[in-house]
């Protein structure tokens, strides 16, 4: 089995008029590589009529609608994240409802508030009531405010996690960008973050250091906007360690902290 | 037959990079099928002199016959003329100049007079857009991007100059090659390095708009794992003589030919 646990599709209402094509290019493409499950979340509408970090509340909404949709029509292969803005808190609350009733596995908070802002705390409470894992978009060791999006790096996720130390945290594409050595440095220290491999970077040295960092016990696999270097660290992660340590990371760990029977003979 | 141009050893200044020395990167190339490697003496590129470290590469080269010297040549140094001369003496594949790592202005007289005397010489020029991700840079590494308009510049400062570029995106592929002419176009080559697969699928959108003889297997390695370019052809639908022509056959029958 193979859990990529941070995979995009784009709904008919985004900014990409390819949005077909991109999507079974990614269907197809895990064929490929022997994806069992893209867990998948939708930003909105991916910056077409708000933006893809700050989703209004409608677009918040149909997007999620979209991507529960795209679940029932493929119901061996994608799971989903219901994706909340936290500057809306009622509205983020019920999207958590009504996502948890059209069967979303996990919480997916992209770069919409800073995540040692009190407003994340609710969203957290209900993971924690639901067992919900949270996937958090990062700018790994974020110097600065960068246009677009409030994004979060990995120190200020692990005050996030502290204040919730009962919910699974998933700091997003450890290779997505930025500086993974700092993230690694922070979460070696809070268990209940988990990385995820996925981003397009592929930098010689940065498995061993997560494995360093957080052991196979704390990796989950993933894409993200990039399929070939998610198959590359797979095929990579391959050589490097023995069995057992890599299902932990291809789907073990997903299983582990995601609701029980989220995945096909789970 | 698989052929990475895209190749360094030693080691990297900004931050610490296993597998640098000879034998490790041997043993990552039989890890990926990769029968042999264009390399450049990485440090070289942040020295004063970055040909100091030629003297090291060629021996190296000649310890490991699947490895083959890139050496660098600085055109504003004095000697840069028997830099290049030795280069071709040594039978090097290809020689290296990265602009601004070398403090050049990339379109300026030197390069423009390096790019002729590479083009006399029957010697490609590699160059390289980036080696690491600007959002991950060490704070102090402000050496700017190579710009695809100085790819374009070069291309049309000499009508023999031949260039092989390495970690450029789609959008800088598409500048330079819907910018240029017919004839320019067929004077350089783009490694895979850092060209994204699925689901964006821009290297299969580059192989059917600018053409599958544009492009050479690079990696990268050992900044980046070669696995990564591997995996980025395993995902595509190419005949076995596209996937050869990328694999190697576009540098031996076109860099080199």
């Amino acid at each position: 089995m193979l859990i990529d646990v941070h995979a995009h599709f784009f709904p008919e209402r985004s900014a990409r008029a390819d949005w077909r094509e991109y999507n079974a290019s990614r269907l197809r493409a895990g064929e490929r590589i022997g994806i069992t499950v893209h867990l998948n979340s939708v930003l909105g509408t991916f910056g077409r009529s708000s933006p893809t970090y700050f989703p209004s509340p409608a677009d918040v909404t149909y997007g999620n609608e979209w991507a529960f949709g795209l679940q029932r029509e493929q119901p061996r292969r994608v799971r989903t994240y219901v994706c909340v803005n936290p500057n809306y808190p009622d509205h983020a609350l019920a999207e958590i409802e009504r996502g948890r009733a059209a069967g979303a596995v996990g919480i997916k908070l992209a770069a919409s508030r800073r995540a040692t802002d009190p407003l994340l705390d609710p969203i957290c409470a209900a993971g924690a009531r639901h067992g919900l894992p949270i996937l958090h978009h990062i700018w790994q060791h974020r110097r600065r405010d960068w246009p677009g999006q409030e994004a979060s790096d990995a120190a200020e996720l692990c005050h996030l996690a502290a204040r919730h130390p009962t919910v699974h945290f998933i700091l997003a594409h450890i290779g997505g960008g930025g500086d993974w050595l700092h993230s690694l440095a922070v979460v070696s220290r809070h268990g209940n973050v988990l990385v995820d491999l996925s981003g397009s970077g592929v930098d010689g040295g940065m498995l061993e250091a997560c494995l360093a960092a957080v052991g196979a016990e704390r990796l989950l696999w993933g894409t993200d906007m990039t399929m070939e270097t998610g198959w590359a660290k797979l095929r990579y992660l391959e050589r490097l360690l023995p069995p057992e340590p890599l299902e932990l990371i291809r789907w073990k760990n997903a299983a582990r902290i995601f609701p029980p029977r989220s995945f096909p003979g789970d | 037959m698989r052929l990475d141009v895209n190749g360094f050893l030693g080691a990297y200044p900004w931050r610490r990079v296993p597998g640098t020395s000879p034998e490790a990167l041997l043993a990552a190339m039989d890890r990926t099928g990769i029968d042999t490697a264009w390399v450049t003496h990485l440090p070289s590129l942040f020295w004063r002199d970055p040909t100091e470290g030629n003297t090291w590469l060629y021996e190296a080269a000649d310890a490991h016959e699947r490895l083959e010297p890139v050496p660098c040549v600085h055109p504003a140094l004095p000697h840069w003329e028997e830099a290049l001369s030795d280069a071709a003496t040594r039978g090097a594949p290809a020689v290296r100049c990265d602009p601004h790592h070398f403090g050049l202005a990339p379109v300026g007289d030197e390069m423009r007079v390096l790019a002729a005397a590479c083009g006399a010489a029957k010697l490609p020029l590699l160059m390289t857009v980036r080696l690491e991700d600007a959002r991950q840079r060490h704070p102090h590494d402000l050496v700017p991007e190579l710009a695809a308009a100085s790819v374009r510049a070069l291309l049309r400062s000499d009508p023999d100059v031949r260039l092989v570029i390495t970690h450029a995106d789609r959008p800088f592929i598409e500048e330079v090659h819907w910018g240029s002419t017919a004839a320019e176009q067929a004077r350089v080559w783009w490694d895979i390095a850092w060209i994204w697969g699925p689901p964006e699928d821009h290297l299969a959108h580059l192989i059917a708009t600018v053409g599958v003889e544009r492009f050479v297997f690079g990696t990268g390695q050992p900044l980046r794992i070669p696995e990564n370019a591997v995996a980025k052809l395993d995902l595509l639908d190419l005949s076995q003589r596209d996937r050869a022509a990328i694999e190697s056959g576009n540098v031996t029958q076109g860099v080199l030919g």
